[in-house]
């Protein structure tokens, strides 16, 4: 806690209109010359109010000054050196005056863009004078390659949002989770009232809490953004705690390289979202719900955004939702680049006003999440199958899959595969029949990287693996968040790596030792392996690398940031040999 | 009015209470570590409200600011003590069990009206009240306060009328309930407890207690005169009645600290004799006849210091004092035993033991079980005795372990001495900045990146009327005397209000404006509350 020294820099009339505008009730009060109202509760209470007003900072004025950092941090009573430390900390803020007025064009540069062609079209837009950015991966990989614009003045925007709607299983009538997709009006809640919208929390509201949490632990629901935690246990413990305030948090920081699913989901079935949002809210006894939702995702935004102003209107969101005795509502918040912030914990800081840095576990967000009160945190997917263990039960849930995994998985499908997409397909079909209802591999395949960066590789000699969370454990794989991107012989493995290991690099927060000097470590190393592969001393230092943050670093970046790498050089995907 | 002086409470209890009533003290400025506690209470929820002339750096951390004006601390405190009772908020039953003097307390707060106290302090009647229910309501609650609330010619009433709200509503003699006044020094707390005070033996035991005085006349070798002796402010006026001629001043610099310094230099100068121990060559110590150099308290010392929360801690000598430099108690046995005293205990051990013997309050803290357990609380009776972490917890024991109820006191709102004057229209009111000391003597030889020196805080309003700008060298007067000194425009400064430290005597010698109205009970000086004006330098004469 700081003693609030604001440094000299003054904001001009523009940003002082913009963060008065926004910044409804201030932290200091005056109540007269001789009575002022303030303090730390009403500080923190304002703090989160930091990111939006830097968003704000950021559009109206192309970066973010010293003048109006200064005024919001004054405004909201955070002191400045913190506001400068999270303004820095996310990429898509800019602190340092740029050279042109001009859009800021961001261009994916991980490895499905670049099988795609991105620094063709990056050198394209850099000759006609315009900014380009070298951007992580943007979540839109099944359109590779992606860009992502900031203007001054103008909504974010990515140019491939203005196409139609790429929906492979079209007409799929065995679809659950994508069952909407192309069939209802994702911006008409009567669209989606007529195609099942709502049913289910009508049920919840009618079979109340504990028959939702016996039917979710039933349903051996887990969840989706990798780590296949029961959602069933999750919502029983949050449930449990005694509090006056608790949230539902939906983790649409969709960042994993190669997963594009949640972006999908969100643009077509934002209401589904909302209401299995909801139906946590009642079932938990919490009754704020926020959604954070990464910044490059200008489209999926603006669609949660109307759907959460027609729930409303329509009252499915407010005080005494669908006429029952209880109030939820929720709020959008929106990233601003920082892989990190799809770790629960870091998410929450990030909410919360501060560095997007993860927390020590425990305490978990079950009991200490959103501004330290128990916390239900899912990724869109996993809510949306809460909506079809409800409408259709859970024996029908559990009709496919598996005994370990029931129901569907979602998975992103990129590379070199014939039609790159979001695909739904049970639990249990094998890796190499979802390569051919995407089409099939084009080219010769070499590997495939499941669960994104922070997955692992596989060979062809996997093509019989069947997917489910069992299986990919026991073949020390993982299906992460469902990326699969797939790579033919034409790729250098060698270059694909280096990638990974500079988007570790760039990625990491620095918080801790393990993950911050490792990430580093571990990509000068790749980039001295020359055309023969790594000798034995940098293959032993790799190893070492990976083996101290896999067990040292707080969280999972550090936990997985070796893992890719590692079972590149175990499979010989680099060149090995030298000595 | 609970007998010793001493905190109530331990450091640690603000980190567990639930309401901080900091009045009259800038401790974020002034008393950095312990704040440091009172953060940790705030980042745990409780709630903090400031009373205080100016929005200090410590305001800045409050829920509630009230700006009140200078000297008006009792009419606060009487109406938010008459509030608490009219709101029938106050602890009945602690009342009626540990206390003395409601019915007639009461009866006296009826007049101080919410309306008459914002007419007095100048803060509205609303916040007024949400003070005295917030403090009333909250579970435990603490007072804190330091110079704000002493340095007035009415100090002791200013204490006495916080010390009521503590008995209306219970919020003593309890973990994280208690009032605590801050101590400035590292060892104020053990100055007085060692006798420091002219009428009190080590241990708060009267001079005038026949059989007291019996007991330290035994172990000192010769005789004790009961009467007591004259405090600090009394001996300037025995001064100046020429009743007193000979001073021998330890580690005190009065030529630069005293209110109205002009008059006290004049003083000073004309004793017949005048000994200075000190670590410097102060601006007192150059007015000596005698200086004996003493050694560092802190770093070249052996012995204990006593914190404010009453904690007798070792401090021990780490490197060897320079030149002829002795320790105090050296120096001090010499001198008696020059005088013909024959003191037996030679080493800081051995009169740490003496005193056990005859301070029961002591008695159980033997240096191995100060150094064993880092310090212990007073009173420590026996060597068994855990020490004591906050006192007075017999007000909630059945029988009042034996004590008297403590009594209520009638306390009377006057507002300061000095009234303000169509010739002294402004407030001038005095205080420290986080890098600096007191007059300096300790901090004024080593560099800070954040000293600004001394500047006279201003609000916009006043610098506006008397048309000055930031920064302007200015002449600044009380009817005692002037300087020349730079103006800082405050934003958060209240109309009327000014301030400055006085950390800087040979640049601004603040202390020729302050005022020496001092308490009759307290013997301190108005510091708080001055009345001045201020003028433009004429054309050509400022020096920039």
């Amino acid at each position: 806690m700081a003693d609030l020294q604001f440094g000299d820099a003054r904001p001009d009339g523009e940003e002082i209109k913009i963060v008065d505008s926004f910044v409804r009730k201030t932290a200091v009060v005056r109540e007269g010359e001789r009575v002022i109202r303030g303090g730390i509760t009403r500080r923190h209470e304002q703090r989160h109010l930091l990111l939006p007003g830097l968003h704000l900072l950021q559009n109206s004025q192309g970066w973010i000054s010293p003048g109006g950092l200064n005024y919001l941090a004054e405004v909201l009573q955070v002191p400045p050196a913190e506001a400068y430390g999270v303004a820095t900390f996310y990429d898509l803020f800019v602190t340092e005056k740029p050279s042109t007025p001009g859009p800021q064009h961001h261009i994916c540069v991980d490895a499905a863009c670049a099988m795609a062609g991105s620094a063709d079209l990056l050198s394209k837009i850099q000759e006609t004078g315009q900014r380009v950015h070298k951007s992580p991966c943007l979540g839109q990989c099944e359109r590779a390659p992606a860009m992502f614009i900031q203007e001054i003045g103008a909504p974010d925007r990515v140019p491939a949002d203005a196409d139609d709607l790429f929906h492979p299983q079209r007409g799929d009538s065995s679809l659950r989770l994508l069952r909407r997709f192309g069939v209802a009006d994702p911006v008409s809640i009567d669209s989606y009232l007529s195609n099942g919208g709502y049913d289910a929390l009508a049920l919840a509201l009618n079979i109340g809490s504990e028959a939702v949490l016996s039917a979710l632990e039933a349903s051996g629901l887990s969840g989706r953004g990798g780590a296949a935690f029961p959602t069933g246990t999750k919502w029983r413990a949050v449930s449990e705690e005694n509090s006056s305030s608790k949230h539902v948090v939906a983790n649409a920081d969709e960042s994993e390289p190669g997963t594009f699913k949640d972006r999908l989901i969100m643009e077509n079935d934002p209401f589904a979202v909302i209401e299995a949002m909801t139906i946590a809210g009642v079932t938990t006894g919490s009754e704020r719900g926020w959604i954070y939702i990464r910044g490059e995702y200008p489209l999926a935004t603006h669609r949660l955004n109307h759907a959460i102003e027609h729930a409303r209107a329509s009252g499915y969101l407010g005080s005494k939702i669908a006429g029952s005795d209880y109030s939820f509502d929720i709020e959008v918040r929106r990233g601003a680049g920082a892989y990190i912030c799809g770790e629960e914990t870091a998410l929450f800081n990030s909410i919360e006003g501060q560095r997007g840095e993860p927390r020590n576990k425990p305490p978990f967000p079950t009991t200490s999440g959103l501004f330290g009160e128990p916390t239900v945190i899912n990724n869109p997917e996993t809510l949306i199958n809460v909506l079809e263990i409800l409408n259709n039960g859970v024996d029908a849930y559990r009709s496919v899959g598996t005994d370990q995994s029931p129901g569907t998985k979602l998975f992103c499908l990129s590379g070199h595969i014939r039609f790159p997409g979001l695909y739904e397909v049970p639990f249990g079909v094998s890796l190499g029949e979802l390569l051919q209802i995407a089409g099939g591999v084009v080219g010769d395949l070499q590997a495939i990287l499941m669960g994104g960066a922070a997955g692992r590789f596989v060979g062809p000699e996997n093509l019989d693996l069947p997917l489910t969370l069992e299986d990919a454990a026991a073949n020390e794989t993982t299906l992460g968040s469902g990326a699969l991107m797939v790579f033919s012989h034409e790729v250098d493995m060698l270059e694909v790596t280096r990638r990974l290991a500079q988007f570790f690099r760039d990625e990491s927060c620095g918080q801790c030792v393990p993950c911050r000097i490792g990430t580093v470590r571990q990509h000068e190393v790749l980039l001295q392996i020359g055309a023969k592969g790594p000798d034995q001393t940098q293959r032993e230092l790799l190893d070492d690398i990976s083996a101290v943050m896999g067990d040292a670093s707080i969280c999972g970046l550090g936990h997985t940031a070796a893992s890719a790498i590692q079972s590149a050089l175990d499979l010989g995907l680099l060149p090995s040999g030298a000595s | 009015m609970f007998g010793a002086g001493g905190g109530t409470s331990s450091y640690a209890e603000v980190e567990d209470t639930d309401f901080v009533l900091l009045w009259g003290s800038n401790a974020r400025t002034a008393h950095p570590i312990y704040f440091h506690h009172v953060l940790k209470g705030l980042s745990k929820g409780a709630k903090m409200f400031v009373v205080d002339p100016r929005r200090t750096a410590s305001a800045k951390f409050a829920d509630l600011w009230l700006g009140i004006d200078v000297g008006t601390d009792i009419s606060l405190a009487n109406a938010m003590s008459r509030e608490i009772i009219a709101a029938n908020l106050h602890n009945k039953e602690f009342i009626e069990h540990a206390t003395s003097g409601f019915d007639a307390f009461a009866a006296h707060v009826d007049e101080y009206t919410l309306e008459r106290a914002a007419a007095t302090t100048g803060v509205n009647a609303n916040a007024i009240r949400e003070l005295a229910h917030e403090y009333a309501t909250a579970p435990t609650a603490q007072i804190l306060w330091t110079l704000g609330i002493t340095e007035h010619h009415n100090g002791v009433e200013n204490v006495l009328s916080l010390c009521n709200l503590a008995l209306l509503t219970g919020h003593v003699g309890r973990w994280g309930s208690g009032l605590v006044p801050l101590r400035g020094q590292n060892n104020v707390q053990g100055g007085g407890d060692m006798g420091a005070l002219p009428n009190k033996l080590p241990g708060f035991q009267d001079v005038a207690d026949n059989s007291a005085r019996a007991k330290f006349e035994s172990v000192y070798g010769g005789p004790i005169n009961p009467e007591p002796g004259l405090h600090l402010t009394l001996m300037f006026e025995a001064m100046t009645r020429g009743e007193l001629t000979a001073l021998y001043i330890i580690g005190e610099n009065p030529a630069d600290s005293e209110a109205d310094v002009d008059h006290t230099r004049k003083l000073l100068a004309e004793l017949d004799i005048l000994v200075v121990q000190d670590i410097f060559l102060t601006r007192t110590a150059q007015l000596a006849d005698v200086v004996l150099p003493a050694t560092v308290g802190w770093a070249e010392s052996e012995g204990t210091v006593t914190s404010s929360e009453r904690r007798v801690q070792r401090v021990r000598a780490a490197v060897k004092a320079p030149g002829d430099c002795r320790h105090d108690y050296e120096i001090i046995g010499e001198l008696a035993q020059r005088m013909g005293a024959k003191w037996t205990a030679k080493t800081p051990e051995e009169l740490w033991n003496e005193l056990r013997s005859l301070s029961s309050m002591h008695a159980g803290m033997s240096y191995d079980r100060l150094e064993a357990e880092g310090g212990l609380q007073w009173p420590c009776p026996n060597i068994d005795h855990p020490g004591t972490p906050y006192l007075h917890g017999w007000l909630w024991e059945d029988d009042l372990g034996g004590h008297v109820p403590a009594p209520f006191s009638i306390t009377r709102y006057e507002g300061p001495k000095e009234q303000l004057t169509d010739d002294y229209p402004l407030r001038l009111t005095t205080g420290r900045a986080l890098d600096s000391y007191n007059t300096g003597v300790q901090s004024s030889g080593y560099e800070s990146p954040i000293r600004s020196g001394s500047h006279l805080e201003i609000s916009e309003v006043d610098a506006l009327n008397l048309n000055l700008v930031d920064g302007e060298r200015v002449l600044v007067s009380s009817p005692r005397g002037r300087v020349e000194m730079h103006i800082k425009i405050e934003p958060d400064q209240v109309t009327g209000l000014t301030f400055s430290t006085f950390h800087f005597p040979e640049l601004v010698d603040l202390n020729l404006l302050t005022n020496n109205e001092w308490d009759p009970l307290s013997g301190t000086a108005e510091f708080k509350a001055a009345s001045i004006r201020v003028d433009k330098l004429p054309i050509g004469t400022s020096r920039g």
